[in-house]
């Protein structure tokens, strides 16, 4: 039902004046995919964090591109593969925040990456050449199940969405 | 993000995205009221669709403002994605949240 084959790709500026039509393409890419209203939010949520990382981090004092790719991968998960030629970053070595301590104390170093990895059902990260590329893999298209309360356990190698679809079918 | 004043408390219903967009925005609207003596608040957001980690640090750093001024910063109708991102972030153990609008303006006003 589910299985039509989608492929977009959007090549726009790294600057935030620009996140509206990232997340824009990232919403209809993702509806028409058969992505539920709150499974859509939370996509859109991990990509605004990944690429507003990217608009403030990966080009320093420069102008650079963010391109991006939607699209199903050969076992029917849908993946955002999000692309910058700016400084080396891997998303995946930043610490879980600590959450300890009073208002005053509170810190948010590390918070948009939690998110994204709470949000999506696998990230990765690989160094391509002069690229950091990004993806991010959503599974379950109703809603979250099965969800891991430790957003940093990975899947031990397996496709991440065998955990949420065993027999392989109905996606 | 539309606002209202019931008694002294202002009141602040946030809609859409509280994020890399908004929360900048969001944080300078509540400084300017800040700066006119403002200090008890409400923020609603029943209509919000998500908050990021940027607009969980404008919360954070008006909330931080307010306290230095013996202010309060109550939070209402946080609901799906926004009331799961407070969740896991363990922001709701550090803020006074309630279901409406109403329960808050109760709970400030019993605070006094």
């Amino acid at each position: 039902m589910n299985d039509t084959v989608i492929s977009e790709r959007l090549k726009i500026p790294a600057a935030i004046n620009r996140l509206d039509t990232v997340l824009d393409f990232v919403r209809t890419s993702a509806n028409r995919a058969g992505f539920s209203p709150r499974r859509i939010t939370d996509l859109v949520l991990a990509v605004e964090e990944a690429v507003g990382n990217i608009c403030r981090y990966a080009y320093p004092g420069g102008n650079g591109e963010i391109v991006i790719f939607c699209g199903n991968d050969s076992e029917g998960a849908f993946s955002i593969e999000i692309a910058d030629g700016g400084v080396p970053f891997d998303l995946l070595s930043v610490e879980k925040p600590v959450f300890e301590g009073s208002l005053s104390r509170r810190k948010t170093g590390g918070l948009g990456i939690y998110l994204i990895r709470h949000m999506v059902d696998e990230v990765r990260y690989r160094r391509e050449g002069q690229r950091n590329i990004i993806t991010l893999v959503m599974c379950d298209r109703a809603e979250r199940k099965g969800r891991s309360p430790d957003p940093r356990s990975g899947s031990g190698g397996k496709h991440p969405c065998d955990a949420h679809n065993p027999s392989g079918a109905g996606l | 993000m539309d606002t209202e004043k019931v008694g002294d408390v202002r009141i602040v219903r946030l809609q859409g995205r509280l994020g890399e967009v908004s929360a900048p925005q969001f944080e300078e609207r509540m400084k300017a009221f800040i700066a006119q003596g403002e200090t008890r608040f409400v923020v609603h957001m029943e209509e919000l669709e998500y908050i990021s980690s940027a607009g969980l640090r404008s919360i954070l750093s008006t909330a931080k403002d307010l306290k230095e001024l013996k202010g309060a910063l109550y939070l209402s109708g946080l609901t799906g994605a926004v009331k799961e991102v407070f969740d896991i972030s363990h922001f709701s153990d550090i803020f006074k949240i309630y279901g409406s609008v109403s329960e808050a303006l109760e709970a400030i006003g019993d605070n006094e």
